[in-house]
C-alpha cells in the first residue's frame, strides 16, 4: 500500500492495471485520453500482461470489448461524453450477451454546442441500456471502484461503467492510497466465464431469437439489473473488511441521526455537498449529505430506508431531464418514494451543466431556497 | 424458458429455422447430362442444401434464391416455376 499525489486518471489506470486486465481497447477523448495513453505505457513496459488494442472508433472499441469479454477476456475501455454517446448501440449489445465489461466514463457534456467540461448528461443518456452505473466523489474511490466493478459485474454477469467527472476529478491532483498486489488479487481472482466462444465449440452468440425467447433474455436483465443491489452492498462490504475502505454501498449517508433534510447528488458534487451540509448545520439546519454512489441500478430501496417520516429530499442533478422538471435523479427519487411515505418532501434542481463550478456556497445558497419552496 | 442459458447462445441445428423450402416460388433442377461436376454450386449455395457427393439438392430448406443456376458454367441449371413443376 503506498500513498501518492497523482489524478483521477492516474487512479483509474493504476487500479485496471492491479485488477490484471486481459484486454483493453480505446480511441481518445478528453478528458478520458491520459487513462488509455498510461494503460498503454504500461503494456508497452511489459507490466500489464493483457493486449492493448488501439482502434479507430468507439463503436469499435466497445464492438473489440464486447467480443473480447464473449472470448473470456477480463477487459476493459474508458471513454467520455460523444465517445459514450458513439458507443450507444453495442451497449446494449454488451448487457444483452451479458458480457462483464468494466468501463470508465469520464463525465463530459454532450454536443451542441461543443463543450469540455463536467456533466452527467452523457451518462444519464445510457440509463436504459442495462448497465450497471457507478459515479465517484473521489480519486480514492475511483481507484477502488475499480474493483469493485469487476466483482459485481462478474457475479451478476452485467456490464459496468464508472462515472466520474471530467477535469474536476480526472485532472485534479489528490491523494489517494493503492493496495498491495495480493490483496487485490484476494479479492478479485481470475475471471473463470461458465461459458465462452470459442472456435471448436462451434456456437454463435447473439443470433437471432424467436420473440418469447428475446423477452425471456430481455426481463431475465431487467431482474438481474434489480437484484445487483444487494450484491453491491455486499461486496462493497467485503471490500470495506478486506482493505478498511468505505465508500457506501448504493448510496452513502453519514451524518447527524436526527438529520431529517437530506442533500442528494451524485460525483465530485457530493463530495462539495459535505461542506454545504455543514453549513446548514451550523445555521441549526439538521442536514446530511446523501450521495448516490450507483445510479443503476437505482438505490430506491436505499433511498427508502435512509429517509425518516417527514424528512426533506433535497435534489441536485448535474444534467437536464429534457421535457421534465430538473434532472433524472429528482424524477427517480420522486418515482422510487412515491406512495412510500406522503410526510417526505422532495424538491430539486438541475445545476452545474457544462462544468459550472458549485462550491459549497452555491450549493448551500440553492438549498435554502428548495426549503423555503417547500415550507 | 427457465432452461435458457444467461447469454444469449445458440448452435447451428439442421431445420432451426423451420421448413424455409416452403419460401420457395423457383426451385433449382440440375441436368446430370450437363453437369461438369465442377461443385461450384455447392460452394455458392448459401443454405448448403446441394450435396457434394451427388449435387442432389434437399428441397425442404432451399428457398430458391437461384445463385446456383445463375453461377452454373455449363448451364445445367434451371429454375423452374414451382407451380409448374409436375
Amino acid at each position: 500500500m503506498s500513498k501518492r499525489m497523482d489524478t483521477g486518471n492516474s487512479a483509474c489506470a493504476l487500479a485496471v492495471k492491479a485488477a490484471k486486465v486481459d484486454f483493453i481497447a480505446a480511441y481518445p477523448i478528453t478528458p478520458q485520453t491520459s487513462i488509455s495513453e498510461k494503460l498503454a505505457d504500461y503494456a508497452a513496459a511489459g507490466e500489464l500482461s493483457g493486449v492493448y488494442l488501439p482502434v479507430e472508433s468507439e463503436h469499435s472499441v466497445m464492438s473489440a470489448v464486447a467480443a473480447a469479454s464473449a472470448a473470456g477476456s477480463r477487459t476493459f475501455t474508458a471513454t467520455s461524453s460523444q465517445g459514450l454517446l458513439y458507443m450507444h448501440e453495442i451497449l446494449h449489445y454488451a448487457s444483452g450477451g451479458r458480457l462483464p465489461i468494466v468501463m470508465a466514463n469520464v463525465n463530459r457534456a454532450v454536443c451542441a454546442p461543443w463543450c469540455l467540461y463536467a456533466d452527467h448528461q452523457d451518462s444519464v443518456s445510457q440509463r436504459d441500456t442495462g448497465w450497471l452505473q457507478f459515479h465517484c466523489a473521489s480519486h480514492q474511490e475511483i481507484y477502488d471502484t475499480i474493483f469493485l466493478a469487476y466483482k459485481v459485474a462478474e457475479k451478476v454477469k452485467i456490464p459496468a461503467m464508472i462515472n466520474y467527472d471530467g477535469f474536476l476529478l480526472s485532472h485534479s491532483m489528490l491523494s489517494f492510497e493503492t493496495l498491495e498486489q495480493d490483496l487485490v488479487d484476494q479479492f478479485l481472482t481470475p475471471y473463470r466465464p461458465d461459458w465462452k466462444l470459442h472456435p471448436q465449440w462451434g456456437g454463435t452468440f447473439g443470433n437471432v431469437a424467436a420473440a418469447a425467447e428475446y423477452s425471456a433474455y430481455r426481463n431475465t436483465l431487467a431482474e438481474d439489473t434489480l437484484k445487483a443491489a444487494a450484491v453491491i452492498e455486499e461486496e462493497a462490504r467485503n471490500y470495506q473488511k478486506l482493505t478498511g475502505r468505505w465508500h457506501g454501498g448504493m448510496i452513502d449517508v453519514q451524518g447527524p441521526e436526527d438529520a431529517d433534510v437530506f442533500l442528494m447528488s451524485m460525483g465530485s458534487m457530493a463530495a462539495e455537498m459535505e461542506l454545504a451540509a455543514e453549513a446548514l448545520q451550523a445555521m441549526g439546519i439538521k442536514a446530511d449529505n446523501l450521495k448516490v454512489r450507483v445510479y443503476r441500478p437505482f438505490p430506491a430501496e436505499a433511498l427508502r430506508q435512509a429517509l425518516p417520516a417527514h424528512a426533506k429530499l433535497l435534489v441536485f442533478d448535474r444534467n437536464l431531464a429534457y421535457g421534465h422538471e430538473g434532472g433524472a435523479l429528482l424524477m427517480e427519487a420522486r418515482s422510487a418514494l412515491y406512495n412510500r411515505d406522503e410526510t417526505v418532501k422532495i424538491a430539486g434542481i438541475s445545476l452545474g451543466i457544462g462544468g459550472i463550478d458549485l462550491p459549497a456556497s452555491l450549493l448551500t445558497e440553492k438549498a435554502l431556497a428548495l426549503l423555503e419552496g417547500l415550507k | 424458458m427457465n432452461n435458457l442459458p444467461i447469454n444469449p447462445l445458440s448452435c447451428a441445428t439442421e431445420g432451426a429455422g423451420g421448413p424455409t423450402g416452403t419460401w420457395r416460388s423457383h426451385r433449382p433442377v440440375i441436368d446430370p447430362a450437363k453437369c461438369t461436376g465442377c461443385l461450384l454450386c455447392w460452394i455458392w449455395c448459401p443454405e448448403g442444401v446441394i450435396a457434394k457427393e451427388d449435387r442432389s439438392i434437399n428441397y425442404d430448406y432451399c428457398k430458391g434464391c437461384g445463385l446456383c443456376a445463375k453461377e452454373c458454367p455449363a448451364h445445367a441449371i434451371t429454375m423452374i416455376k414451382e407451380a409448374d413443376h409436375e
